[in-house]
């Protein structure tokens, strides 16, 4: 093996190559190469670093310097003073020079706490020996040949682990009532639909670090004697699909998937199910009847999944985060993992950021934190100088808080944070737009299964028009309340149950915003089109 | 069938059978074909929908069904580049609006809709996950983010359909 005295890792995520950085990585071998460094300088890509505001970005090892905001015209620069010379290029370097990865467990609470995310960034997603180097899959040798399948749910259950995906129901119990389920097939389906606005931190995982979600399925499918998984990602994430599918095929070539896994006597095996543009099919049942081909439609529960899922068999539906939490608890314990986060909140969480924030990104932090720490402390608070104003938690199915919401505590004692989305909005935008535009996407998502939930959103839609076009009237507000709780008590799924949600947490938040535009025909904020003739909007 | 010529049916069920061949001759396969279809196709047409419901013997509702039911497959010509807006909230805070009128005055569509010319179909869709870099838009596999008004004539400029081969 070659012997490299310094490595540069590329931040290649979504975001950073369409600001350029397979120019970045093209110039800078060429740069290497053209100055004889290239047997001792290697260039790997890697998935993205979490510094969406500061794309291309790259990170100089060993000495762990990272540049942020690279173009093609800085590399020369970055090659001829860092590689060549040994001096870093101040003006480029991220933060005074804290690197943005790989933050000791432990730290200081208002600091990141990298558990899941710990190799975003640090290793070469496409190499597996990169992930065993950095203890991959020593959580799956360990269960296999120190722990029986009941260990490994106590295991589970002890650490307290919650599902991630938003709903937070107890992982170990879900997987003990699959272990426990009658039937001699039994599947693992991983949830990776990340569909709901403002969430990308599942992307992050499955394109830096997919095999820690692989590694998560095994070590479920030899708790709960599962045969088969699927990974469910959505058609929108292509470098996701790839990225998955190589670790897939990588991993089962090595004997850590198929047959006799590790010599254990497990049989199991993954396969990638891509997506093809439904929202709807983040719900477990929707997704399930999407895996057998048909329109992705929910399921009336009960029977819930664990039980009778995919063709019917018992089957563990976990999100992303939850499955790549798995094999950490596994390698450390539940102990270690049950002293991080809050009494009923275990673990970390990964939160993302968008909106008027300085640096929307992927950041993980123990719960218990509290939402001015991720939005002020790592997010950068609000960007060109504005005052914040509120928050939509989890996204659209969430609830909208405002300013006296940011110093409680991100568990599930105190805020939610639903699946980690944390949509944010200075004091220009307009709330009565942001719920109509939230209105507007479960109009569009709505499966039109059932009747709550496909006529209420194009009510909601309807009201919420008017009120944007001048012509709401005070008693819409009462309409449009009863309305959303109709659906939440009658919908046959949580698309219709959550689709009131935001709107009915905003009323008493924002009541002002709501009356001067039902009383006083007017937008505080300069938004919406007030002007419009009534006669012509509520015709 | 009547639109059809019968060499292009032929041709079609032929890519149908290999399609499915290839995927597996199972219902639960059916979204893997219809992506399959698509990739080859273009579109996945109603003569290859009542071929694969032949094919895996189920009904031709139940393919129909599925097919409409997902705003990846399209079940009608699209234009060869296809662009995407997202309009869920993240990007229509940053801004989505104003990149919906540039893309409508560049190329003189509304989302929904196919340039004459067939070059262009303009769509608005939910999240693509790009929220951290908002506004974002999807040309074919193509992402671009952080989107401004002014942005918008150059990033569409390569999309153009050519007079030669080159490329003008």
């Amino acid at each position: 093996m070659a012997f490299y005295r310094a490595h540069i890792l590329v931040d290649s995520g979504t975001a950073a190559v369409l600001k350029g950085a397979n120019a970045v990585r093209n110039t800078l071998i060429e740069e290497i190469k053209s100055r004889g460094l290239d047997k001792e300088i290697k260039v790997v890509e890697t998935g993205a670093l979490g510094l969406a505001g500061a794309v291309p970005a790259i990170v100089v090892y060993p000495e762990g310097v990272t540049y942020a905001n690279v173009t093609v015209e800085d590399v020369p620069e970055i090659v001829e003073e860092h590689l060549l010379k040994g001096r870093r290029v101040q003006r480029l370097v991220y933060k005074d020079d804290t690197p943005a990865v790989v933050k000791a467990a432990g730290s200081a609470r208002s600091a990141e706490m990298r558990v899941v995310l710990k190799n975003i960034g640090v290793i070469d997603p496409t190499s597996i020996d990169e992930y065993i180097a950095m203890s991959g899959y020593e959580a799956l040798a360990k269960a296999l040949t120190a722990m029986t399948p009941e260990d490994v749910i106590a295991e589970m259950k002890a650490s307290g682990l919650n599902g991630r995906g938003g709903a937070g129901f107890p992982t170990g119990l879900k997987w003990e009532f699959t272990a426990k389920a009658d039937g001699d097939i039994k599947y693992i389906v991983c949830n990776a639909d990340e569909g709901e606005p403002g969430n990308f931190k599942d992307r992050l995982i499955m394109e830096g670090d997919p095999h820690q979600i692989i590694e998560g399925m095994v070590i479920a499918a030899y708790a709960t004697g599962a045969q088969k998984g699927f990974i469910y990602i959505r058609g929108e994430y292509q470098q996701s699909v790839a990225n998955t599918e190589r670790a897939i095929d990588v991993a089962r070539e090595m004997g850590l998937l198929g047959c006799d896994i590790m010599g254990s006597g497990l049989n199991f095996d993954i396969e990638v199910f891509k997506g093809a543009g439904a929202y709807i099919c983040g719900e477990e049942t929707a997704l399930l009847a999407s895996i057998e081909g048909f329109r992705g439609e929910s399921r009336v529960k009960p029977p819930y999944p664990p039980t009778h899922g995919l063709f019917g068999k018992p089957t563990v539906i976990n999100n992303v985060e939850t499955l790549a939490n798995v094999p950490h608890i596994i390698v450390n314990g539940a102990q270690w993992y049950s002293e991080i986060g809050t009494a009923r909140s275990k673990g970390t969480k990964i939160f993302s950021p968008c909106g008027d924030v300085q640096y929307p990104g992927v950041y993980e932090v123990p719960f218990g934190s509290t939402l001015r720490e991720v939005i002020f402390g790592m997010a950068g608070g609000i960007k060109s100088g504005k005052k914040f104003k509120a928050v939509l938690m989890g996204g659209p199915s969430g609830v909208l808080v405002g300013e006296d919401a940011l110093d409680r505590r991100l568990c599930s004692e105190d805020l939610n944070p639903g699946a980690g989305a944390l949509i944010v909005l200075d004091e220009t935008k307009c709330v009565v737009d942001l719920i109509r535009n939230c209105a507007q996407f479960f109009l569009h998502e709505s499966c039109g299964q059932c009747t709550p939930c496909r006529e209420g959103t194009k009510r909601m839609v309807e009201l919420f028009d008017w009120w944007a076009a001048g012509s709401g009237s005070e008693q819409d507000l009462m309409l449009a309340d009863q309305l959303a709780t109709t659906m939440a008590l009658t919908s046959r799924c949580g698309l219709g149950q959550f689709a009131g949600v935001a709107f009915k947490s905003s009323i008493s938040l924002f009541e002002d915003e709501y009356l001067a535009h039902l009383a006083d025909k007017s937008c505080p904020a300069g938004v919406c089109d007030m002007d419009k003739v009534e006669e012509e909007v509520r015709a | 069938m009547e639109s059809c010529n019968s060499n292009c049916c032929v041709q079609c069920d032929a890519e149908v059978v290999a399609i499915v061949d290839k995927c597996g001759r199972t219902e639960c396969n059916l979204i893997p074909i219809l992506h399959q279809l698509q990739r080859s196709m273009g579109y996945v047409s109603n003569e290859a929908m009542e071929k694969v419901a032949a094919e895996l013997g189920i009904s031709v509702a139940q393919v129909h069904g599925t097919a409409t039911f997902y705003s990846l497959i399209y079940t009608k010509p699209h234009g060869k580049n296809v662009i995407r807006l997202c309009d869920s909230p993240p990007c229509h805070l940053q801004g989505s609006g104003a990149i919906r009128d540039a893309i409508t005055k560049a190329i003189g569509i509304e989302p929904g809709e196919t340039t004459s010319d067939g070059n262009f179909t303009f769509e608005t869709v939910s999240c693509m996950g790009l929220c951290g870099v908002a506004p974002a838009i999807m040309i074919n596999d193509d992402v671009y983010g952080n989107l401004t008004v002014d942005a918008i004539p150059s990033i569409l400029e390569k999309y153009f359909a050519c007079c030669c081969k080159e490329g003008c």
